[in-house]
């Protein structure tokens, strides 16, 4: 069986951060993706990033997944692609089918799950239509394969990824007939808000999608407002011409992993579900174990990178590549850049529920 | 106060107004200065780190408000090309005796080209005016967003913001 110090389970912004930060301690890394590409969700982020210089702000997702790629070969970092990791053991032998082929298993000393998230989905009459579809799909389509998912699409959800895939939707050369949004306010950022606004995409506040209208396929879409309980106001009904509806109604950590792992978990709606419980070196409950990225809660890629990181870091330390000094500044350091990410009025929230999951360790541990 | 930016997506003027780095009437006159529409707390700073004069400052945490110093600001537009949220634009209140001239970043082709006419548009995308497009500005280190500038009658110089998208 194959040996490996540190195996890192997803090759997206958080993976290839924690990797390239065991590799360049000195461990010996195996990456698994399933994906036929590495860069996890990085390669559809065409926009450019928020954050500080050091978050690489201003840069546009693609190059940063481009910077990291260079980085893995720089410091050459097996990647193993078209790679679906199905299985952990309690001894960390980790179960690989190896180019959606070969059946194989590789022993590892330390494990760090990046499995990112999957998106969220809601049922409504019609939205097994041909058109109806993930917004991160639609994304997926436009921005890594060139197809446009549809000429006129109503957008549901007004959080980020609602808004930036209609951004992207525009300058793709598709018509947004409209945002809707369940809630009284809009959940985005107020500058993607506006950016699609001034585009002349409405915004139907307080509505949700009704009916999914065709007979083959999407021709239409009916929207109804909700009164203060949720529930559809009779008569508020409009029906808008579209031939696709992209839903945009969040994300769920891809946790699966870390169940069969035998990590323990704590429930928190702000993140996205049910969350692997953790500590500050990013480990969960099973010693060896670690997490970063969206599975340890949804975030943003800024934020799976600086956890990256951090787990990456703490993996290499656990093995000796680092004593005990050094490993306390660099750590340090990633959580002050993590603290700059998670404040304001975006921010402030998730810096709430990241600490809950800290201290839910804690506790676990002295159980 | 009138708050439409999270029920229909775009700031009011209200809202604008009470955000520090909005200019005041009185900073119009100064030539053309950079207008900076970003009124909520995220943790963003490049306005602030590629503005060649310091005028732009959010400091420490970055999810401070951007304000800016406009005796500092030349109107270079260095920073509506960086900043990621699209939320600058520069404006010269007295480019000609009856005319306005607006520099906003732009990110869907086709552009248009010099000389050409073009709507241009409120924060809601409603037509206001027709303007006489001056200058298309790509450089590398813009990144694909590219500056237009739009000479347009000065009277709609709160209201202007962007122009139609072509094709
Ligand atoms: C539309 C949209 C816009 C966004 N915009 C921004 C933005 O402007 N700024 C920002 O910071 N963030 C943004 N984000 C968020 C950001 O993309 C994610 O938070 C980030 O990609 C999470 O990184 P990750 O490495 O945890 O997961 P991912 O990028 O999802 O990577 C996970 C990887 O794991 C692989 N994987 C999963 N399970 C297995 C398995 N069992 N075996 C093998 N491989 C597996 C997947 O194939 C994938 O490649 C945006 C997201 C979306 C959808
Ligand atoms: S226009 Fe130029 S000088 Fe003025 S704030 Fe922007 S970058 Fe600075
Ligand atoms: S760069 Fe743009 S979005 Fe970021 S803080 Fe400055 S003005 Fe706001």
């Amino acid at each position: 069986m194959k040996k490996y110090e540190v195996v890192v389970v997803g090759a997206g912004p958080a993976g290839l951060s924690a990797a390239i930060e065991c590799a360049r301690a000195g461990a010996k890394v195996l990456v698994a993706d399933e994906n036929n590409k590495p860069g996890g969700q990085l390669f559809k982020q065409i926009h450019k990033f928020f954050g500080s210089k050091e978050h690489k702000a201003g840069v546009r997702g693609i190059y940063i997944g481009e910077q990291l790629l260079k980085e893995t070969e720089n410091l050459s970092i097996e990647v193993w692609l078209g790679s679906e990791v199905c299985g952990i053991d309690a001894d960390k032998s980790v179960w690989i089918i190896k180019n959606k082929e070969e059946s194989c298993c590789v022993k590892a000393e330390r494990i760090i799950i990046a499995s990112g998230a999957t998106e969220n989905s809601i049922a409504f009459e019609g939205w097994t239509l041909p058109g109806v579809m993930g917004a991160g799909a639609a994304q997926t389509m436009m921005n890594c394969y060139r197809v446009l998912p549809g000429k006129r699409v109503l957008m549901i959800g007004s959080g980020n990824v609602g808004v930036i895939v209609s951004y992207q939707l525009l300058q793709a050369g598709a018509e947004v007939v409209g945002i809707v949004e369940a809630a009284s306010a809009l959940g985005g950022y107020g500058v993607h808000t506006a950016k699609v606004r001034r585009a002349g995409v409405p915004f139907y506040t307080g509505y949700t999608v009704k009916r999914g209208i065709g007979e083959k396929y999407i021709e239409a879409a009916e929207i109804v407002k909700l009164d203060s309980d949720w529930k559809h106001i009779p008569g508020s009904e409009k029906i808008l011409t579209a031939d696709t509806i992209c839903l945009a109604v969040g994300l769920t950590p891809l946790i699966e992993l870390a169940w069969l792992a035998g990590c323990r978990f704590t429930y928190s709606a702000k993140l996205g579900g049910h969350i692997p419980v953790h500590n500050k070196y990013m480990e969960t409950t099973v010693k060896g174990i670690y997490i970063a990225g969206d599975v340890s809660g949804i975030e943003e890629a800024s934020t799976a990178m600086e956890e990256g990181r951090l787990a990456g870091i703490s993996a290499a330390w656990s093995l000796g590549y680092y004593d005990d000094q050094e490993a306390e500044i660099l750590i340090e350091e990633e959580w002050r850049k993590l603290n700059l990410l998670r404040c304001g009025q975006f921010g402030v929230n998730r810096k709430v529920s990241k600490d809950e999951i800290l201290n839910k360790w804690e506790e676990m541990r002295n159980e | 106060m009138n708050k439409t930016l999270k029920t229909i997506g775009a700031p009011s003027m209200e809202e604008l107004r009470c955000s520090a780095a909005f200019p005041e009437k009185k900073d119009y006159q100064r030539g053309p200065i950079a207008i900076i529409e970003c009124t909520e707390e995220i943790p963003c700073n490049p306005c602030e780190t590629v503005c060649p004069k310091g005028a732009i400052k959010v400091g420490d945490p970055i999810t401070n408000l951007p304000t800016i110093d406009f005796d500092l600001c030349s109107g270079c537009g260095i920073c509506a090309a960086k900043c990621p949220g699209l939320a600058i634009y520069i404006l010269d209140v007295n480019y000609t005796e009856n005319e306005a001239l607006i520099m906003f970043p732009f990110e869907y082709l086709p552009f248009p080209e010099r000389g050409e006419t073009v709507s241009l548009v409120n924060r809601l995308g409603d037509t206001v005016c027709p303007g006489r497009v001056e200058s298309v500005l790509s450089s590398k280190s813009y990144d694909h967003t590219t500056l237009i500038s739009v000479a347009f009658p000065k009277q709609y110089y709160e209201d202007v913001v962007s122009m139609k998208k072509l094709g």
